[in-house]
């Protein structure tokens, strides 16, 4: 029995549903906004998955989609921007009981916080982590952003974008995440079991989510991606296959895909892999302090 | 050597990957096993292979606090060695060097040139058997028993095998005998101090401390000269459940250490100047968030890369204006390796009491100086106290993380804890968590989070002790250091003694808070003061001015990468006094 399910009996497991995990404000997005859908499709993840608020942790950077733990009933952290991913695996590491789920944009995650993106999915620490990738910095009003079309106008490009985008799905297979999925906020259902199955998923895993900026990004709209979103799941696609889910995930045409790309079979997450964590339950939770035998054993190869 | 306390230093010279750090650990080692004192510093380059290293190993039967102002003793490992160091050695000292290979130049008058011929005593290939030879060569004229040594060999090469400890043992013995027959010994034999001792670095000291303290979580991105606390952890982590982790950059090290310490661990953190600068940011969320968390800055000569093997105490306002704003966080420099290790559990349950971020500033010399400890000072059981977390489950009742209190300090509950969930923010928050950042920006209640935050330190200073003379109450002058330059300072008030000039020190540990009363009640009452840093804008200078709007009669800086010697600020001190300058910088005679 872990530490946070046996003080459950205190107060009594009640089943939930998604309006329970509203939060303590309503959004601030535009109207429209692709991260309604998100916001959405994660109550309705974790109330499916039977789980209570105090055992969930989010984790965001900044930016207009990092605001979501304000609008998520569970404990929060809005940190700084770009470092979501570095302060949840040291959350993570310290209470492992806990269903760490990091949320932000594609500014925070692939820009400012590339670097941490790349480690965390090596790692392969058990996080959830949920990019609404709207192609745009929206709260700066509107400039390029690393998953920008070539070519795109924006305040800071008003010429036109002459860089390539980042592609997410395949950088996080090559980076060594083991589970890697795709989403679209306009498809509530779809999205809300890529979460449960990433939440369930043990180790890294990324939900990259067409969440369109309604304001900014007047190039990648819910009517562009309606038409063009097909999901992996209707076609025969094997997700044990790196090379075919980077395959799929490099289309961008008439189709572009959703579902789960790749989820490696044998993860063994961080976490498992740390003998630390082995026994005691999580660090947060254990006693302080040395016994006498670490201490004398330390004191002793001083002499 | 003074006539009544045994006190020899020695210059162990060669080049990276001659294996100096070997006798030095050995004969370490042996002095402190017999209850001598030690203090080394370890003098070189950025450099793996090649360069110049210079280890000073200084033993006493008496305290010691520095590595001293002469050498007794110099042991040459290369030519370069002998070039640069002879002329330093005086009267009655040894120098020893294999005379195959090296030769000596000038030297003064009185020094005892002791060449050995290594290849004809090794019978070996080994370029490392020198190091061995001349272990034994110093045993003998140390007046120390040969099986002192084989003992400590043995220990020392026990992993290696049987055939390792004999071949080691038959070398040093050729080296003692060798010595023994041929060179004269030192008057004074190694005298034996007793209970045997123990032999630590500060960055040890700073990693037992945490781990003593309860820390849980220690990360890092290796920089030198902080990952001395990196390899401690390491080694300790599975064996005393600490959680340590090897991070991308010290942006990502800073802010897991946070995460980690937000969900309820003891977590820190260490850098030096460089890596610190990348945790500037994170300084200022924990602050914000009110998460209590340590940074460990063991600093280096900047600016930028700098010297990164060198010492300096030059990042007092790299730290003091880290982070955007106004937040509250504490700055200690701890004076020594012992009060390394003694400032890490109260920090932490004062960072646990105020929820807000701490700073520790280290410096090179400290931090990977090796010094012996007596283990009865070290208190692996130090008092710890988490001031009413919130640990047990309850039933939600309006609870606010950040609830205005008289105290400034609100009610912290843990993630995963059932009837408190919260949310914390880096945006300026309501103390219900709300961000009154944008949609429900409100002056009034931005003004009353910042005041509340601000309240948690109005008071705090009393929780500190305040610093204290140390020395004659009307000495002449009072020296004014702060962070590892206390023992130079203690040594170069016995040689002003000596001198006939009396002076007594303040030794300032606490930055923030700073003990304003106290500072300005000994300074005001001091006839001359005069500020010893080891930097070369003054830094603390500006600092004290700043909160205290004291000024003082003199500055003893030195800023060359190498820590001042005792006689540095004693000469300083006579030149200051005799009005030469305001501003004295001492000369370094050791180059390396």
């Amino acid at each position: 029995m872990t530490t946070t399910e046996s003080k459950e009996g205190d107060v009594g497991v009640v089943a939930l549903t998604a309006r329970d995990f509203k939060g303590a404000v309503d959004p601030d997005w535009c109207p429209g906004c692709g991260d309604f859908g998100v916001l959405n499709s994660l109550q309705r993840a974790v109330a499916g998955l039977g789980l209570q608020p105090h055992e969930i942790l989010t984790v965001s950077g900044i930016g207009c989609s990092s605001n979501l733990p304000g609008y998520f009933n569970s404990y929060g952290m809005h940190t700084l921007h770009g470092r979501s991913l570095a302060v949840a695996t040291g959350a993570k590491l310290a209470n492992h009981e806990l269903t760490v789920v990091v949320t932000g944009g594609d500014g925070d995650g692939y820009g400012i916080g590339g670097n941490h993106f790349t480690h965390t999915a090596r790692r392969n620490i058990d996080l959830t982590y949920i990019v609404m990738n709207n192609q745009i910095y929206g709260l700066t009003t509107g400039q390029i952003s690393p998953t920008s079309r070539d070519g795109m106008k924006t305040k800071s490009t008003p010429f036109g974008s002459v860089e390539m985008p980042v592609n997410p799905i395949t950088s996080a297979i090559m980076n060594g995440a083991t589970f890697v999925a795709r989403g679209y906020s306009g498809d509530v259902r779809h999205l809300t079991d890529l979460m449960q199955k990433a939440i369930e998923h043990k180790g890294f895993a990324l939900v990259d989510v067409f969440s369109p900026c309604v304001t900014f990004n007047l190039d990648n709209t819910h009517n562009f991606f309606k038409d063009r979103v097909v999901k992996l799941e209707d076609e025969e696609h094997n997700t044990g296959d790196w090379k075919l889910a980077c395959e799929k995930a490099m289309e961008w045409g008439e189709t572009i895909y959703t579902g789960i790309f790749f989820q490696s079979p044998d993860s063994v997450s961080l976490g498992r892999r740390e003998p630390v964590l082995d026994e005691g339950g999580p660090l947060a939770f254990r006693e302080l302090g040395l016994s006498e035998e670490q201490a004398s054993g330390i004191i002793r190869r001083m002499m | 050597m003074a006539s009544n306390k045994y006190d020899l230093a020695m210059g162990i010279g060669g080049e990276a990957g001659q294996g100096i750090a070997t006798p030095g650990d050995i004969l370490a080692r042996i002095f402190v096993r017999r209850g001598l004192h030690l203090y080394t510093y370890n003098a070189y380059q950025s450099i793996i292979r090649g360069g110049h290293i210079f280890l000073t190993v200084r033993v006493s039967d008496q305290e010691i606090y520095s590595h001293g102002d002469k050498l007794d003793l110099l042991l040459c490992l290369n030519q370069d060695t002998m070039n640069r160091h002879l002329n330093l050695m005086g009267s009655g000292s040894r120098v020893i060097y294999n005379a195959d290979n090296i030769t000596p130049g000038e030297f003064n008058e009185g020094v005892h040139l002791c060449g050995i011929p290594v290849a004809d005593l090794s019978q070996s290939r080994n370029r490392l058997m020198q190091n061995t030879i001349a272990v034994g060569a110093i045993m003998s004229l140390m007046g120390v028993d040969f099986e002192v040594l084989e003992e400590s060999l043995s220990l020392r090469f026990q992993r290696q095998g049987q055939n390792v400890i004999d071949e080691n043992v038959r070398v040093a013995r050729a080296g003692f005998e060798y010595a023994t027959e041929n060179f004269v010994p030192y008057y004074d034999t190694l005298p034996d101090g007793g209970k045997p001792l123990a032999v630590w670095a500060g960055n040890d000291a700073i990693a037992m401390g945490g781990a003593a303290a309860g820390v849980k979580f220690y990360c890092a991105y290796p920089m030198s000269p902080s990952s001395g606390i990196l390899h401690w952890m390491a080694t300790n982590a599975r064996n005393l459940g600490i959680m340590v982790r090897q991070v991308e950059d010290e942006i990502g090290v800073a802010n897991m250490a946070i995460g980690a310490a937000h969900t309820g661990v003891r977590a820190m953190c260490g850098t030096s100047g460089g890596g610190f600068a990348l945790m500037t940011e994170a300084v200022g969320a924990a602050g914000m968030m009110e998460i209590p968390v340590v940074f460990i800055n063991v600093q280096r000569a900047g600016p930028s890369t700098g010297v990164p093997t060198k010492t300096e105490q030059g990042d007092l306002w790299q730290v003091l204006g880290a982070s955007q704003g106004d937040f509250e966080r504490f700055i200690v420099a701890p004076t020594s390796a012992l009060d390394c290790f003694n400032t890490m559990p109260e920090l932490f349950n004062l960072v646990d009491k105020v929820q807000c971020p701490a700073i520790v500033l280290s410096d090179l010399l400290i931090g990977e100086g090796r010094f012996s400890v007596d283990p009865d000072d070290i208190d692996m059981h130090p008092h710890i106290d988490r001031a009413g977390l919130i640990t047990e489950p309850a039933p939600a009742n309006g609870y606010m993380r950040y609830e205005n209190t008289e105290s400034g300090v609100s009610p912290r509950a843990l993630p995963g804890v059932p009837g408190y969930v919260h949310v914390v923010a880096t945006d300026e928050h309501d103390e219900n968590s709300v961000l009154i950042s944008d949609e429900f920006t409100n002056p009034l209640k931005r003004r009353m989070m910042v005041e509340k935050r601000a309240r948690k330190f109005q008071d705090i200073v009393k929780d500190i002790a305040p610093p204290e003379i140390e020395g004659p109450a009307d000495a002449e002058v009072t020296l004014l250091g702060w962070g590892s330059t206390e023992g130079v300072i203690r040594e170069a008030r016995q040689l002003l003694a000596d001198q006939g000039v009396t002076a007594n020190q303040l030794a300032i540990k606490w930055i923030v808070p700073f003990h304003v009363d106290a500072v300005t009640d000994i300074v005001t009452k001091s006839k001359k003061v005069f500020i010893v840093e080891n930097n070369h804008s003054g830094q603390f200078y500006r600092f004290m001015r700043s909160e205290t709007g004291l000024s003082v009669d003199g500055h003893i800086r030195k800023y060359d990468g190498e820590p001042f010697m005792p006689h540095h600020v004693a000469n300083g001190v006579k030149e200051l006094l005799a009005g030469n300058t305001e501003v004295f910088v001492p000369d370094q005679e050791v180059i390396v």
